[in-house]
């Protein structure tokens, strides 16, 4: 590769993918900001950014970084994919509009409101199953009780798959979000299992398998009018399968996290409950449960004083970028109701910007609007336990007391 | 790349300039009565995303608000381009554009929207009529880009009435050109040949050549044909960028939107956050309930049933009807 001009910029020796960083990747990101507005990983001989205001400048620029040749490390101008591409997240513009366009409506505001009361009523049901009306001392861990139930309660059933096999989709999710890293340890661990979890996947995403009114039954009636093609229905219904479950719950892991660990933040939403909304983007901007994502410039490109040439891919840190002082001030560690998280990177932006996002905050304004009804106070009980992920920074254990009110 | 504006500290992100004002950046004669005109943002930064079929509202300063697709290049983030037709019965609008604007001048902008999306298929028949063709230039490179097998059919009242042939004329004989006072009338069910279920027919352009269309292709599957028709709407005394009141229902308390801010602004600067992402009228993060008033839309997100709805804004770039003070569900 052209490791002159890659060279210019500061060099990072760390390996972002090694499970140290993975574990806690706040100490890198901090080095990695403080490198320079680019930086160079001599790991994969790739330029990164880790400032606000670079990551958002490639997140926007779709037509100088590309995601159809991949965006993870896997160059697929070079590489095969392990999987057939993605029509959203791995697609360029003409391809990318009309999946997008479809899917955006389907998962819009005013199309989501609809399942608004049943999703806060289903949010009550689980929180009253786990809580129950006896002790007022509850020990739960929230990632296997609340934020992995709750989603598994109400988003397949909003897409429309069967009961049977839902056990699938975190398991394929993981794997999927870990092959957009290198091929490590944790890429190697799950591909025994890669192939059965990505047949089973598309058998969801046919036609017949969809329950009528579903999320998936749309996106097929957009294909009988012809406002996409037939055979991009089933990729689309995987899209929401891939992307619609590991991420929001570690989106609600990582708000409950927060709550537990800033006890006057809770308090904060108790009084407040409308403020729901505004910490769980606190959270996504706090832990940025989609840490990483790359893309491939289309043709030499300055940024940052650097060029990146025609072909390279580079590494943008969304996490680091949530924490850059330089744009969110001296507190930007903190978990803070009082501040305004709008604008975080950690949905993306620009056309590639997280379809389902109002999905997402959606299931996190009714659980959060449930245990602030039920929950005065949460503590953390031991030690939370990470699930090491290449992209996604998230929870395998929380385990937490709940005081009821 | 985009130019990024230096980082603040915590509070509203401020790095993309708005997107509620355009600077002329070019005007150029494209054929008898029709100008193309080059918007740019006034910061040099990128101008919001679009597709083709995607028009936007242009705000101009005697007032006037008319609404134009966009026929550039989108792979060109930095400008938009539109072609405006010199309309015979025009007081404000095309008149204003053709006698007095000037490069230079600032004009605001809405959207972009897109009622008129190209859907994929490898094969696309497209006819124009007149001014009609500015929607389907982006959409014939795009084709072209992908490799779709496509014809264009284009008529007007005369060849030196018809723009863009100079651009067009580098595809060939996918092109057909047919001026009224050369070829008379066109011969739709000739170019339209035997129903096809990979093809897709979309049309823009005046009423009668529209119900020809839709005579020519009553045999055509129903999600043939795509048509937009040109109408020349002008909405007098709307859209300009004047200030306006908004009431917070929960609070009761009325707040008072300046003519350089956003509404969004305005109400984080009364301390009640709306949570937020873009601020260019594109995610949709800050959909708020209206209660009352009828907010002047500015977004990409809401079609014409949504407007006529009226029930809900997004406040980073949607403002009021004049006159109209806003009662939000804040």
């Amino acid at each position: 590769m052209s490791a002159p001009t890659l060279g210019r910029a500061p060099t990072i020796d760390v390996d972002p993918f090694c499970d140290e960083v993975l574990a806690d990747p706040i100490p890198l990101q901090r080095e990695l900001r403080a490198a320079g507005p680019v930086v160079h990983l001599s790991t994969y001989d790739i330029l990164a950014f880790a400032r606000y205001e670079q990551v958002h400048a490639a997140l926007v620029d779709w037509q100088g970084f590309q995601s159809a040749a991949g965006v993870g490390l896997t160059n697929f101008r070079t590489e095969q994919p392990w999987r057939p591409p993605s029509l959203l997240l791995e697609a360029d513009p003409p391809h990318h509009d009309a999946p997008r366009r479809v899917l955006q409506k389907i998962l819009s505001p005013r199309a989501l409101r609809s399942l608004r009361e049943k999703w806060f009523a289903d949010a009550e049901e689980l929180v009253d199953e786990v809580f129950g009306h006896g002790p007022r001392v509850v020990d739960i861990d929230a990632v296997t009780e609340l934020t992995e139930a709750f989603p598994l309660r109400v988003f397949p059933d909003a897409v429309g798959i069967p009961q049977e096999g839902r056990e699938n989709l975190l398991p394929y999710g993981d794997h999927l979000f870990n092959t957009f890293g290198p091929r490590n340890h944790l890429v190697e661990e799950g591909e025994p299992r890669a192939g059965d979890l990505l047949a089973w996947t598309s058998r969801q995403c046919r036609r017949d398998v969809l329950a009528p009114g579903g999320f998936g039954a749309e996106i097929w009636s957009a294909a009988d009018r012809g406002d996409i093609l037939v055979d991009q229905a089933p990729l689309i219904v995987r899209s929401l399968l891939s992307a619609g479950v590991d991420t929001t719950v570690h989106g609600l892991s990582a708000v409950l996290h927060a709550f537990a660990t800033h006890p006057d933040q809770w308090a904060r939403l108790r009084e407040t409950p409308a403020a729901a909304r505004v910490a769980f983007d606190e959270a996504v901007r706090w832990e940025s449960p989609v840490q990483v994502f790359f893309r491939t410039a289309t043709r030499d490109i300055e940024i940052g004083g650097r060029t990146v040439p025609e072909g390279h891919k580079i590494l943008m840190f969304l996490g680091a970028a949530n924490r850059d002082e330089q744009h969110w001030g001296a507190e930007a560690d903190r978990f803070d109701l009082g501040r305004d998280p709008s604008g975080h990177v950690g949905f993306g932006m620009g056309i590639h910007q997280c379809v389902g996002q109002h999905v997402a905050r959606l299931e996190a304004e009714a659980l959060l609007t449930a245990l602030a009804r039920r929950v005065e106070r949460l503590e953390p009980t031991g030690p939370p336990r990470r699930h090491l992920n290449n992209t996604l920074r998230s929870w395998e254990s929380l385990p937490l007391r709940a005081h009821l009110a | 790349m985009s130019s990024v504006a230096p980082a603040q500290q915590s509070g509203p992100v401020a790095e993309q300039a708005s997107a509620s004002t355009a600077r002329v950046a070019e005007i150029r004669r494209q054929a008898d009565g029709v100008v193309g005109i080059v918007l740019t943002d006034p910061a040099g930064g990128r101008l919001p995303d679009w597709a083709p079929g995607a028009h936007i509202d242009l705000v101009l300063p005697d007032g006037t608000t008319r609404q134009y697709s966009l026929c550039g290049d989108r792979w060109d983030a930095h400008a938009y381009r539109v072609a405006v037709l010199r309309e015979p019965s025009s007081r404000g609008g095309s008149a204003y554009v053709h006698d007095s604007l000037r490069e230079g001048d600032l004009v605001g902008l809405g959207g972009p929207r897109n009622s008129f999306p190209l859907v994929p298929a490898p094969r696309y028949l497209f006819v124009a009529g007149g001014i009609g063709i500015t929607p389907l230039l982006p959409m014939i490179a795009q084709a072209d880009m992908v490799g779709a097998d496509w014809t264009l059919l284009y008529g007007g009242r005369s060849r030196n009435s018809m723009a863009f042939l100079d651009e067009l004329g580098r595809h060939g004989d996918r092109v057909r050109v047919a001026p009224q006072d050369e070829t008379g009338l066109l011969d739709l069910p000739a170019f339209l040949g035997t129903p096809r279920e990979d093809t897709r027919i979309y049309a823009c352009g005046p009423a009668p050549l529209l119900d020809a269309l839709a005579d020519a292709t009553a045999d055509w599957p129903s999600t043939s044909a795509r048509t937009e028709r040109f109408v020349a709407r002008e909405r007098s005394g709307s859209g300009s960028d004047s200030s306006f009141e908004v009431t917070l229902a929960r609070s009761g308390r009325t707040i008072s939107v300046g003519r350089d801010e956003t509404a969004l602004e305005a109400i984080g600067a009364a301390g009640v956050d709306v949570l937020s992402s873009c601020r260019q009228g594109t995610c949709g993060t800050c959909e708020t309930t209206v209660l009352e008033g009828r907010p002047d839309h500015r977004d990409s997100i809401l079609d014409d049933d949504d407007r006529q709805a009226g029930d809900c804004m997004y406040p980073c770039v949607s403002r009021a009807v004049p006159g109209d003070r806003l009662v939000l569900d804040l």
